[in-house]
């Protein structure tokens, strides 16, 4: 049979995981991302891997953070509430420098909130949602396809920084389904010469801890973790352009909303409105490149979001304030329609102050 | 397809995203516009999201009537079951159409309608497969599929529904390559391969027997 299967976004991410050498999943069960831990458990067992249901988010991100630090690939995954209960241990993990996927399936929030999808926790995501000065990597996928090749990709780019990485998805992309062609199976080997793994009386023990008693040192750490973010943020960007050559408009949005805006730009062309996309893959770092680059030449952007305007924040940085940014949102677990974004092009190309 | 030899309940089993809900629509439409009366009943306890009453509106128009969850669509994640499918299996009154949770887990539901449907003794327990979903790649994975269900299940299967398709990548020769596997499931399970479904605008390269046009719902994105 061919290469491409069909499979659920939530599905790809484990499978992805698997083949990028991860043999270690703990989580605990929350809608709408289970398919990932359900698949997680038939398969583990049958690759000699470790599925792991925990007694709770808490307990799963400390699992995690014991496999990190003896430099086995592993992984976590829930959705927003669930996310929330795990900040202590990201942050923990964070200050340990060191690696691990947590996989966030947005939902609707604050609190409950509900079970359709949101992105409402990008604040939580991009901008530290524990305590302390860090970072994760934060990729947003927009398709089941990257659902599966940014888990391959966050893996390699927590091993190669020490820097925990977060998938940032949302429900639907989680649960639709569409062709997949899976990644190869590879687990691009980093040495790890920092993990807990036995002494065998040959090497200094290795400590893994993110507790210093001496400030000058934890100042030294912070600096040093911050030259590293600084070489992610010149490195790793990513972000894709949709028609911005010409555009006046340029829409920004990530994940299931940048599936709208597409077709809402390909819906102002029509209508002779110049619109564009620029669509951020990385949301830490975000692209502020191109979107400085491209703010002289536009009218103003428009900000298309699950949430109550989170990113918008970050795009209003990038530009300097120069151009006016419009919000188009939806929130609660509700998605924009392709017509309301094109609404809000169109206002924005009509001259909004 | 037969409508003669159409059993009163109809039951759609089979793992997670092999497509039972969109059969069970499309096939309670089929039903009801050879005009037979019909209720879709949708049992699905396990996935809260992409459900049968996603297409509530369009079966009513076309005079179908669905029993959903009373929660179905909410934020409300609780699997709960409808009183009105005892009156669909006690009743006998009109056409069954049930869209059944993936896996086991999902066959669960079904337990305690079971008694009903096996005494009535007129009903069609298909298992539903796509070769192309990751853990049903093989005849041998789906049986064991199948070998789960009906291990929680009291209703006997009595056929297969070959589902095959890669979304909207599907092509002919993409459903034609996975007949082979079919037809060893059915060796397998000792179960007939019922139909084989396919989107509507591959239809016309199907000229054998046993095809079953399918409509997929709109996407917006």
């Amino acid at each position: 049979m061919s290469e491409k299967v069909l499979m659920k976004g939530n599905e790809a991410i484990a499978e992805a995981a698997i083949r990028a050498g991860c043999r270690h999943y703990f989580g605990y069960p929350i809608t709408p991302q289970t398919e990932l831990a359900a698949y997680m458990a038939k398969r583990m067992p049958k690759i000699d891997g470790v599925f792991l249901q925990a007694e709770s988010e808490i307990a799963a991100i400390n699992m995690v953070y014991g496999v990190s630090s003896a430099g086995l690939r592993v992984m976590t995954s829930s959705s927003s509430p669930g996310v929330s209960l795990k900040q202590e241990g990201i942050s923990y993990i964070a200050g340990s420098d060191l690696p691990a996927l947590i996989v966030n399936v947005e939902r609707g929030g604050p609190g409950l909130g509900g079970i359709q999808p949101s992105q409402s926790d990008y604040y939580q995501a991009t901008k530290g949602g524990g305590h302390g000065d860090y970072h994760l990597i934060v990729l947003t996928p927009a398709s089941v396809q990257e659902m599966a090749d940014l888990t391959a990709l966050a893996f390699d780019l927590s091993d190669k920084y020490r820097v925990p990485a977060m998938l940032l998805a949302d429900g639907t992309i989680g649960q639709m389904m569409e062709p997949v062609e899976l990644p190869e199976e590879s687990c691009s080997k980093v040495e790890k010469p920092w993990a807990v793994t036995g002494t065998k009386m040959q090497r200094k023990h290795n400590i893994v801890n993110s507790l210093y008693l001496v400030p000058e040192e934890l100042e030294r750490t912070n600096m040093e973790r911050f030259e590293r973010y600084a070489e992610i943020e010149k490195n790793e960007v990513r972000y894709e352009e949709f028609m911005t050559e010409d555009a006046d408009v340029c829409v920004v949005a990530f994940g299931i909303a940048a599936r709208v805006s597409k077709n809402a730009v390909v819906a102002a062309r029509k209508e002779g409105i110049k619109a564009g996309l620029i669509r951020p893959i990385t949301v830490w770092p975000f692209p502020k490149q191109p979107v400085a680059d491209i703010a002289p030449r536009v009218k103003g952007f428009v900000s298309v979001e699950l949430s109550m305007g989170q990113m918008i924040d970050d795009i209003r940085l990038a530009c300097g304030c120069s151009k006016p940014v419009s919000l188009c949102n939806r929130v609660g677990g509700m998605i924009p329609t392709p017509d309301e974004v094109l609404d809000a092009i169109r206002k924005m190309n009509g001259g909004l102050a | 397809m037969n409508i003669e030899k159409a059993k009163r309940v109809t039951l759609f089993c089979g793992h997670y995203g092999s497509g039972k809900t969109n059969l069970a629509v499309n096939y309670a439409m089929f039903l009801r516009r050879q005009g037979r009366p019909v209720a879709l009943a949708d049992i699905d306890i396990v996935n809260p999201y992409f459900r049968s009453k996603d297409s509530e509106l369009e079966l009513r128009a076309a005079g179908v009537d669905v029993i959903s969850l009373p929660f179905a669509n909410s934020n409300v994640d609780l699997p709960s079951l409808p009183s009105e499918v005892y009156g669909l299996v006690e009743k006998r009154d009109r056409m069954a159409v049930m869209d059944i949770g993936g896996d086991d887990r999902g066959a669960y539901a079904l337990g305690r309608f079971a008694p009903y449907i096996v005494r009535e003794n007129d009903f069609e327990m298909l298992f539903v497969v796509n070769f192309y979903r990751p853990l049903t790649r093989t005849a041998e994975e789906a049986f064991e599929v199948m070998r789960e269900i009906d291990a929680v299940c009291e209703v006997p299967f009595t056929g297969i529904v070959n589902n095959s398709n890669l979304g909207e990548l599907t092509d002919e020769d993409c459903v034609r390559r996975t007949f082979k596997e079919a037809q060893k499931l059915s060796r397998l399970a000792d179960k007939p391969v019922r139909f084989t479904s396919v989107e509507e605008r591959l239809a016309g390269s199907f000229p054998e027997d046993g095809i079953f046009p399918i409509r997929l719902q709109k996407k917006l994105f």
